[in-house]
């Protein structure tokens, strides 16, 4: 068993000891140190100690055979065949990792009535898909998903499979992995591959505060699972390859005991606290009717709209649209503040945003020193133009 | 009714660096509480034993410390609590600690119904409690936004996903995890607190489970291992766009697609 061991003979200071954990994990009781549960072998004490006092010994690790484990797979997620583009992201990545360990890709699709959708893949560069079609996988019910993934594996030995962080995936890889007794890293940010075939997985811990960079180098096979808009879809071909692979499996696994009653479309969303964009109109905007050009814009950006203490005063939004210590806090991908100064009370609601862009005409502004990008210019001008060239930008696209 | 609530004592705060030099956490005290997705799980439970006749225990797993989530638990309404606490199990990732947790839960017979919080602050990981339920083999609804209806044999929820609510009637044993807002949280009553004062809080360790291996837990029993913590890229690239109107507009245009917001 791996353990850290203390060399109470190499001991000159028991109370510098103990205070080397920031876990409180070393105790002094009774002129005996020790080392209690709150330890999380951080190893830390054998970093900042420099007398030898403790001593790490490792365990033997459990040993796999990584040559019987070949290939990267993506599961396939997708509601009634509409599949989700974070699939085609992990394809991208997938593919990108294949190529350098000369690895094939496979996808695992399962469902009812799913061939067509299954098809599309073939456009996308991948060796080969599995798909699994039975009407008992019609509606997302864990054992029968969880017993046509076992299946796949142990048919398939995939080295590392990717999984969607979507409501499906956050809920069916943990219990895969757990079958098979191996590693799940959630929401991974990067992902790369080492010639070993381990996958170097890197996620944000401790509220994105910190980066994470985590192995799974004794198990097989390897789970990440990943968000969506995190890797970049590879373009979709016009000829088709690789193969499709129907497969069977045993009616009796695909019993459960959760019944699906009733499926209801979910009212949408309008809060500002899960958008993934926010338009923030602020002081900047002049009139009621200039609201207008900052909805435009939200529209076009699939975005919320929120107002700055000020602008909610005037009542131009709905109070529930403030940002800000008096109001609400976000976390969008992006926010594009317009207009808006910066008070610090504004900030402490927003700064958690991943891509902070602030337009406004006062270059001293305080919200640029939290902008990645500050823009400085009149929001009268560089929206509408920002408008135009996304309209123009779609009708190339169509 | 038996009902188990899986609770988690976390760090006070998010405000956690690391030491550039050295890659290790700086944390300074050990400021902490109960982890506050567990409060929804727990006024959950609290809630059945309001309509039935239930008994709510809640379980955690961390150092001794950690008995303080407990009694909160109890100033809530729990009727028991465990804290799992081991040398042994230091240094478990999710596998090894949702391994622990259920050999825990079950010591005593697989209760009738498990609750979650939908994840934690400090780990985010959402995945213990898929995990646990695979371990008890039970099956798990995740991201539960509401209890509709419990009987001695099933239990009917509405299941949270993308673009629809599922409501799905699932067999007990089963374990359920809910989501954030599910319900409102009580505050801990300070009747409850005096009632529960003198009321033990169970310990077990290892020496207490069914699986004795010691591969199975804490560093030996999780396969996966951090290579290394480091600080996010900094984050101090502050650019300053200036330039005519077309110039900026294009810019961020170009800069938005390249991002990936204009996809729809």
């Amino acid at each position: 068993m791996a353990k850290i061991i203390i060399n109470h003979d190499k001991v000159k200071d028991p109370q510098k000891i103990v205070e080397l954990c920031p876990f409180g994990a070393i105790d002094y009781i009774n002129g005996y140190l020790s080392i209690n549960s709150a330890c999380k072998m951080c190893r830390l004490c054998l970093k900042k100690d420099t007398d030898g006092v403790f001593k790490y010994v490792e365990s033997q690790r459990p040993q796999v055979d990584k040559s019987l484990w070949n290939g990267i797979a993506v599961y396939v997620d997708h509601l009634e065949g509409d599949i989700y583009p974070v699939t085609f992201e992990l394809i991208g990545k997938a593919e990108e990792l294949a190529a350098k360990t000369g690895q094939p890709v496979y996808c695992l699709m399962m469902g009812h009535n799913i061939a067509d959708s299954a098809a599309e893949l073939m456009h996308y560069g991948v060796d080969e898909v599995f798909i699994y079609d039975y009407k008992e996988l019609e509606h997302f019910r864990i054992e029968p998903y969880t017993a046509v993934f076992e299946d796949f594996i142990k048919q398939v030995k995939p080295s590392s499979i990717l999984v969607g962080g979507t409501t499906i995936g956050r809920s069916l890889a943990p219990r895969i992995a757990a079958r098979f007794r191996t590693g799940l890293t959630a929401d991974c940010t990067v992902l790369d591959i080492q010639p070993d075939t381990n996958l170097d997985q890197i996620r944000p811990a401790f509220g994105g505060n910190i980066m994470a960079h985590i192995n799974t180098p004794d198990h097989r096979p390897q789970f990440a699972t990943v968000r969506y808009k995190i890797f970049n879809a590879p373009e979709k071909k016009g000829t088709s390859s690789g193969n499709l692979r129907r497969c069977t499996i045993d009616a009796a696994k695909l019993k459960s005991n959760i019944k699906v009653l009733e499926i209801n479309a979910k009212e949408l969303e309008t809060g500002i606290e899960d958008a993934e964009v926010i338009i923030v109109a602020g002081r900047g905007v002049k009139k009621a009717e200039d609201m207008e050009m900052i909805m435009e814009l939200a529209k076009l950006l699939n975005a919320q709209v929120a107002g700055t203490r000020s602008l909610i005063e005037t009542g131009w939004l709905d109070p529930k649209r403030q940002i800000g210590l008096s109001g609400r806090t976000v976390k969008p991908q992006l926010i594009i503040t317009c207009g808006v100064s910066g008070a610090i009370q504004f900030v402490a609601g927003m700064n958690g945003s991943e891509h902070i862009v602030a337009i406004n005409t006062d270059k001293q502004a305080p919200i640029f020193q939290n902008a990645h990008v500050g823009i400085v210019g009149d929001i009268y001008e560089i929206i509408p133009a920002l408008i135009k060239n996304i309209k123009s930008g779609m009708e190339v696209k169509s | 009714m038996k009902i188990t609530v899986c609770i988690k004592q976390v760090p006070g705060t998010s405000e956690v660096e690391v030491d550039e030099k050295t890659g290790v956490l700086k944390r300074d005290g050990i400021d902490s509480k109960m982890n506050p997705y567990d409060l929804f799980a727990l006024e959950s439970a609290i809630r059945i034993k309001q309509q039935f006749a239930t008994e709510v225990t809640a379980i955690t797993m961390g150092p001794p410390q950690a008995e303080e989530i407990i009694r909160e638990a109890y100033m809530m309404g729990a009727d028991d609590g465990v804290i799992l606490s081991d040398r042994r199990f230091a240094g478990s990732d999710v596998l090894a600690t949702a391994y622990t947790l259920s050999q825990g839960i079950a010591r005593d017979g697989i209760p009738d119904l498990i609750i979650c919080g939908k994840q934690t602050t400090d780990g985010d990981t959402a995945q213990v409690g898929p995990e646990i339920a695979e371990f008890l083999n039970i099956p798990h609804v995740a991201d539960v936004r509401k209890i509709i209806d419990l009987t001695s044999e099933h239990i009917k929820v509405e299941m949270d996903m993308p673009q629809t609510v599922e409501v799905v009637e699932v067999k007990l044993p089963a374990l359920i995890t809910v989501a954030k807002d599910i319900n409102e949280p009580r505050l801990p009553s300070f009747k409850l607190k005096l009632a529960s004062a003198g009321r033990p809080v169970k310990r077990l360790s290892l020496d207490d489970f069914s699986d004795q291996d010691e591969m199975n837990y804490g560093l030996n029993g999780s396969p996966t291992q951090v290579i290394k913590i480091f600080p996010p890229p900094a984050n101090d690239d502050h650019e300053i766009w200036e330039g005519s109107t077309t110039e900026l507009a294009g810019r961020l245009f170009e800069q938005l697609s390249e991002k990936k917001f204009l996809q729809r």
